[in-house]
């Protein structure tokens, strides 16, 4: 198997590369990056002249839902939208039915996305049995069966002790524990962020320091025992602050922010639109100024999806009791390409934060296009614009407040090991790897 | 007027000037021997109560009779919504029936502007969460206006479970719309987050915040906000913040005293202020009704015409 | 759209004495009579009627105003609500001979809605109709007892009833859409 990418703009931040060229393609392996190569015969070549060509973009924050909520997402419908979306590797969050605290469901994660599977899946490892935050999950386990990170994503390990333990128990397997920092009691089952547009909706509020609390608790319990901790889907001020601050301690904490807290304040909930019900909740513009702050200044690692589809049934109902969550994978790239388009961001920084940031994080070998390396390859149409149409979606999650959008930066071809597995021009989506 | 009465927030001053004249002739109905008229006959309403209230519930169903409504009562107990069909189903299921309005009560906000969105009849909000209650204010708008002979430039403090009550929210939003000054006095746990930008003052102190009001209006405080720990006894909750008829003779000498019932004695407020010559709580009671029908009467005309049953 | 004046201040004036007059032929006097105006020009087409009644007879008729908004059969085929304004029925009207007044009679159907209203409030022993202009075009089986002036016009013109009571003068227009 061969495959020529001819005449592209190839950005790799792995290896500092922004130049005019081609790629070969071997073995499902990238076999030469270069210049003015000749073509040999009975290669298929892809002509990405006018086009990007970007590593394979990593999503390290996806919900994906099986085993349990086959009806919201599956690993194929899943997948599948990752590699509409330009994502070549996504990394599922375990709070499926039963939670992926062992590793049996570990492998059956595994073994069902080499078969179904549209791109590469690495399964996130509960931090606690069930998720329950009582006893730890068998991390050594789980690892040895492809889990790359534990996570209570969901459903925060509310004691402190445990997650001490849980950092210090980990770094023997050289995982990172990401937190979804919430104080569950401070956030006293709130719909939405805390402040006068709950008020006038009468919705209960969760107040940013729900958040913030819950960070600065982790960071210090990160400096205490030496663990990796990553704070997931970052939405305050306060957050980026005290992650900022704890990096310049030298903590080992890294984070991730999301597109919808990048670009929505609390005013998309208004109305009571479920599609802007996630959590944590999007705040108001200073939140969102300050995450995009931290993105540009590296406080805030990685943008993550935290792709978390639901069935219309979930969304189609009262707001209290509306599923948390926004369908992100598709769009995901769009929305973060929109801020280099506003130049707050270089191109190579946001593909580092999509591609190589992400696979350090997670200590994957992942997100370049050096020579030797899983031909995992995002090609872009950065000038294509588009609006976002929930119908056109493939996840079967159409729950997203961006319908009607209007965006530019469309992934048009995604290669994962040498198999170009989404192609927009013929609309092909090839099927088993 | 719109299709739909759903809050007042969004509601126009002159929206609700035009209920409150329409209420009053209606009002005149209610103090004939014959107390119905014929201007609804031929429509159908649905009582949709997924809370239990006696009084909200009597006073609708008793306005959509005298205005010749046909009346279906359809009463949800909380318990058996968990696991029942959704929310969704129902409505489409009751719309089925040809029916031109919707009442509802439900325990979550948002609820009347959920089913407003997919019925084609016209939706009143009859109390929807901690949101609004919006006929409850304009029924005190009403009988403010009967009691003052007008709103503007009245200082009106709300007392009591502000951050629960969605009686206070809508008076809040009803009463600013109005021209009256409102103040709200409660301790700082019964105080909604940003509620400032609605409201002239807020007062901790009840002695203080009671001083010169024209009208004062209680609210109802429920026991299960104390094990929330918004307060630490009914006691200590009527000892600090109770309305007494003592406290009273701080205010305007013609003060009156409002709640929207059911009262607790003894806790948000005295009997002695309950039964003073302050009190229209009685009153309160005779305008929902004819504010009900106005809402009723007007909603009926804002409908849009050919209305079909549809998915 | 076309506007002309049918009739001016005086010619209503007069309209009204020779209306007062038959009122007090036909009953005898106005014993038992009560004149109810219908909103909003009927009201002070009835008022107009009890003060000419009173220059004749020297005697105060009772009077009424009747707001029909609740009891209209055209709810539904409006595009907004009617402005509901109060009904005055300071009277008993059980077995009062009963004068409804109103500006124009047209449809009858307004005339139909103020019989219903009226017959919330007891049981007349008669029911007489006073109308200042019949414009014809009935759809229902009424006639007026009482008529100012008959004009007949066609659908598309509309008469314009002017009083002073909220108008700069007194004065009946026929209006027509479009051009001559």
């Amino acid at each position: 198997m061969e495959l020529i990418i001819k005449n592209g703009h190839i950005i790799d931040p792995s290896q500092g590369m922004d130049l005019i060229g081609d790629i070969y393609i071997r073995d499902g392996l990238i076999s030469k990056v270069g210049q003015g190569e000749k073509d040999e015969g009975g290669v298929q070549v892809i002509d990405a002249t006018g086009l990007y060509v970007f590593p394979g973009l990593i999503d390290m924050h996806t919900h994906l839902r099986e085993p349990g909520f086959e009806y919201k997402e599956t690993i194929k419908s899943g997948t599948r939208a990752a590699v509409k979306g330009g994502f070549t590797s996504v990394c599922c969050m375990p709070n499926t039915k039963p939670v992926n605290d062992n590793e049996t469901v570990t492998e059956f994660i595994v073994i069902k996305a080499k078969s179904e599977g549209f791109c590469n899946v690495f399964p996130i490892g509960a931090i606690t049995k069930r998720q329950e935050g009582k006893e730890l999950a068998e991390m050594g386990m789980m690892r040895d069966a492809g889990a790359v990170a534990f996570s209570d994503d969901g459903w925060p390990v509310m004691d402190s002790l445990m997650m001490r333990r849980a950092l210090e128990y980990s770094t023997v397997f050289k995982a990172p524990v990401i937190s979804h920092a919430e104080d569950l009691s401070l956030s006293n089952d709130g719909v939405m962020n805390e402040g006068y547009l709950s008020t006038t909706l009468g919705l209960r509020g969760i107040p940013a320091q729900s958040e913030v609390i819950a960070i600065k608790r982790d960071i210090e319990l990160a400096g205490l025992t030496g663990g990796r901790l990553h704070i997931a889907h970052v939405s305050t001020a306060g957050g980026v602050m005290a992650i900022r601050e704890a990096k310049s301690r030298g903590i080992l904490v890294t984070a991730e922010t999301c597109p919808h807290y990048l670009h929505l304040t609390e005013e998309a909930a208004n109305g009571y639109n479920t599609a802007a019900k996630v959590n944590p909740p999007l705040r108001t513009q200073k939140d969102v100024e300050a995450v995009r702050e931290g993105l540009i200044d590296g406080t805030i690692d990685v943008i993550a999806t935290d792709h978390a589809p639901h069935h219309r049934d979930d969304k189609l109902c009262e707001f209290d009791r509306a599923a948390f969550g926004i369908s992100g994978l598709e769009i995901a790239f769009s929305l973060s390409y929109a801020l280099v388009k506003e130049g707050l961001l270089p191109l190579s920084k946001l593909i580092e934060k999509m591609t190589i940031r992400p696979a350090q994080v997670l200590n994957i070998n992942k997100g370049t296009l050096r020579e030797g390396a899983d031909a995992d390859i995002a090609i872009v149409n950065l000038d294509k614009e588009f609006v976002v149409d929930t119908e056109k979606f493939v996840s079967k999650g159409k729950n997203t407040p961006f319908h009607g959008r209007h965006l530019s930066g469309l992934p048009v071809i995604t290669i994962c090991q040498g198999n170009i597995r989404y192609n927009f021009n013929n609309d092909i989506i090839m099927d088993g790897i | 007027m719109e299709k739909d009465l759903l809050d007042i927030k969004s509601a126009t001053a002159a929206d609700i000037e035009l209920i409150l004249n329409t209420a009053s002739s209606f009002k005149d109905v209610l103090s004939r021997d014959i107390k119905k008229v014929p201007t609804l006959r031929g429509k159908t309403a649905v009582n949709l109560f997924f809370e239990p209230s006696t009084r909200t519930k009597t006073s609708f169903e008793l306005a959509e009779k005298r205005l010749s409504t046909d009346v279906v009562n359809f009463v949800v107990p909380t318990s058996s919504v968990a696991k029942g069909e959704t929310l969704y189903d129902t409505i489409k299921t009751i719309e089925s029936y040809g029916i031109d309005f919707i009442i509802i009560r439900h325990q979550c906000s948002g609820v009347p502007h959920f089913i407003s969105k997919i019925s084609n009849a016209s939706v009143i909000n009859a109390g929807d969460g901690i949101n609004e209650h919006p006929t409850q204010a304009l029924l005190d708008a009403f009988t403010i206006k009967e009691q003052k002979g007008r709103i503007a430039g009245l200082k009106i403090a709300i007392v009591g479970d502000i951050l629960h009550s969605r009686v206070a929210k809508s008076n809040i939003y009803c009463l600013k719309k109005l021209g009256a000054k409102i103040r709200l006095i409660a301790p700082h746990t019964l105080i909604p987050a940003g509620i400032e930008h609605d409201v002239a003052e807020i007062y901790h102190d009840v002695e203080s915040g009671i001083a010169g009001m024209d009208v004062i209006m209680a609210l109802r405080i429920q026991q299960e906000r104390q094990s929330g720990g918004f307060f630490s006894s009914t006691d200590e909750y009527f000892k600090f913040w109770g309305l007494t008829l003592k406290r009273l003779g701080k205010a305007s000498p013609d003060v009156i005293v409002m709640h929207p019932g059911p009262m607790n004695r003894g806790v948000e407020i005295a009997s002695d202020a309950a039964d003073s010559r302050h009190s229209v709580i009685n009153s309160q009671v005779t305008n929902g009704l004819a504010v009900r029908m106005a809402v009723l009467y007007l909603l009926d005309n804002a409908r849009p015409k050919g209305f079909q049953i549809s998915d | 759209m076309i506007r002309r004046q049918l009739l001016d201040e005086h010619d209503i004036a007069r309209i009204l004495s020779r209306m007062a007059h038959e009122i007090i032929e036909r009953n005898h006097g106005c014993e038992g009579v009560c004149i109810v105006g219908i909103h909003r020009a009927g009201v002070y087409v009835a008022k107009r009627l009890v003060d000419k009644i009173r220059l004749i007879e020297g005697v105060d008729v009772a009077v009424a105003s009747l707001d029909i908004s609740f009891y209209r059969d055209d709810l539904n085929r409006r595009k907004s609500h009617p402005v509901v304004r109060k009904t005055e029925m300071p009277i008993d009207i059980n077995d009062k001979k009963i004068i409804l007044v109103d500006d124009v009679l047209f449809t009858g159907r307004t005339i139909r809605a103020a019989m219903d209203a009226l017959n919330d409030f007891g049981r007349p022993s008669e029911i007489q109709l006073a109308v200042l202009i019949d414009r014809g075009h009935r759809e229902l089986p009424i006639r007026a007892d009482y008529v100012g002036k008959n004009i007949p016009t066609s659908r598309s013109e509309n008469i314009k009833v002017m009083l002073k009571e909220d108008a700069d003068a007194d004065m009946v227009l026929v209006i027509r859409e479009g051009d001559d």
